[in-house]
């Protein structure tokens, strides 16, 4: 049946979309795995400059859906990691360059040798979001604990049922433990009560995560870091491991109470 | 419960957090059925009129609202009838048994 395509989506922008689908696809490569990074934001080109492959971009998205290139010639290998690729998003392109159906075309072909195909969704729920969701076998959702950021992943949640997208996962972003000890930020719990979908990872606020995009390291290359440890977690639970609560060791045990937030998966 | 692992947790109560939940709680579940609360208010107006045409509704204890369990969008409603006063002589014996509260009193009820 060949690779697994997974989206990565939130509906508002700003919340880490970007970085966490560059982190995943570090860390399923450090797993072993192949996996090519799509980036569906066109016209706001991000993924290759957070994973330092800017300055290799020949060909993009938009060439290949054009015919321009061929799907060889489109992929950027990394550095480092010799089984990860990026597909980068065309920049002086709209999202109507690029329909649903030629992502789904584009992935039935990057099935074959690739284990994941990772796509980075734009902001938004419109022919961007469209596009990034199509093809998709799984679909995680990012938010911040923030009203406006929860607020628009049940939009996107609802709008992933209608698109026949079900079961979404979740992955709370840049949660600020100590904020929620003082009852100032939301709880994970209280994230996932209010959107009722399965948690499939908590990042906590990292003060790491800004440099390693400046530098084009993503954190998950960091050792020590807690994001990054988060990220290496999630991927492992992307590939099927049931991987408990490490992030729990730390903080007082704060987290270790969350275990039961992930449920199974079905 | 929630107080218990609220202290269970160290959290304070007193924090912005429970406030973003319940603000929360309140607006997603209109977002997700695309009808503000304005509307809703309308709706229960003309819900309960349709029902007080055929039964008398004790409308001090009409209960209606939205509730969401695991994405599923219900409309609750509790909506108490007033009790009929029939014929007063043969109900004099069980009234003893009833409860003071039992039978609102109709004249209250437009």
């Amino acid at each position: 049946m060949g690779g697994k395509v997974i989206t990565i989506t939130s509906g508002k922008g700003g919340v880490g979309k970007t970085t966490t689908t560059a982190n995943l696809g570090v860390a399923l490569a450090q797993l072993g795995k192949k996996v090519v990074m799509i980036d569906a934001d066109i016209g706001l080109r991000n993924l290759d400059i957070v994973l330092g492959m800017e300055s290799r971009i020949v060909y993009d998205l938009v060439d290949l859906v054009e015919g321009r290139a061929k799907l060889r010639q489109a992929m950027i290998r990394h550095k480092q990691f010799t089984d990860l690729f990026l597909i980068p998003a065309a920049q002086s392109r709209d999202k109507t360059a690029v329909s649903p159906a030629d992502m789904v075309q584009i992935t039935d072909q990057l099935r074959q040798e690739f284990d994941y195909m990772l796509i980075d969704s734009p902001a938004g729920i419109e022919r961007g979001f469209r596009n990034a969701v199509a093809p998709a076998d799984d679909v995680l959702v990012v938010t911040n604990p923030e009203v406006s950021a929860v607020r628009d992943a049940d939009r996107i949640i609802g709008l992933l049922e209608a698109e026949k997208k079900p079961n979404p996962r979740l992955i709370l972003n840049r949660l600020k433990i100590d904020m929620v000890r003082r009852g100032d930020m939301m709880s994970p719990e209280d994230v996932v009560d209010l959107l009722s979908i399965k948690l499939i990872g908590i990042v906590p606020e990292d003060e790491n995560v800004v440099p390693s995009s400046n530098s084009g390291e993503p954190v998950t290359m960091m050792e020590n870091s807690r994001a990054g440890a988060a990220y290496k977690e999630i991927a492992r639970r992307l590939t099927g491991e049931d991987v408990p609560m490490k992030s729990a060791q730390d903080e007082g045990g704060f987290l270790r109470r969350l275990g039961r937030l992930f449920g199974g998966r079905q | 419960m929630q107080d218990f692992l609220s202290r269970l947790l160290g959290r304070s109560a007193k924090g912005t957090g429970n406030l973003a939940k319940e603000r929360l709680q309140f607006v997603l579940i209109h977002d997700r059925i695309n009808l503000p609360p304005e509307r809703m208010e309308e709706m229960k107006r003309e819900i309960l009129a349709v029902i007080a045409k055929y039964v008398t509704i004790d409308d001090h204890n009409v209960d209606i609202g939205l509730q969401s369990r695991d994405r599923l969008n219900l409309l609750v409603a509790e909506v108490p009838f007033v009790k009929p006063v029939e014929s007063p002589a043969p109900a004099v014996d069980e009234n003893d048994d009833l409860p003071p509260d039992s039978a609102p009193d109709s004249s209250k009820t437009t």
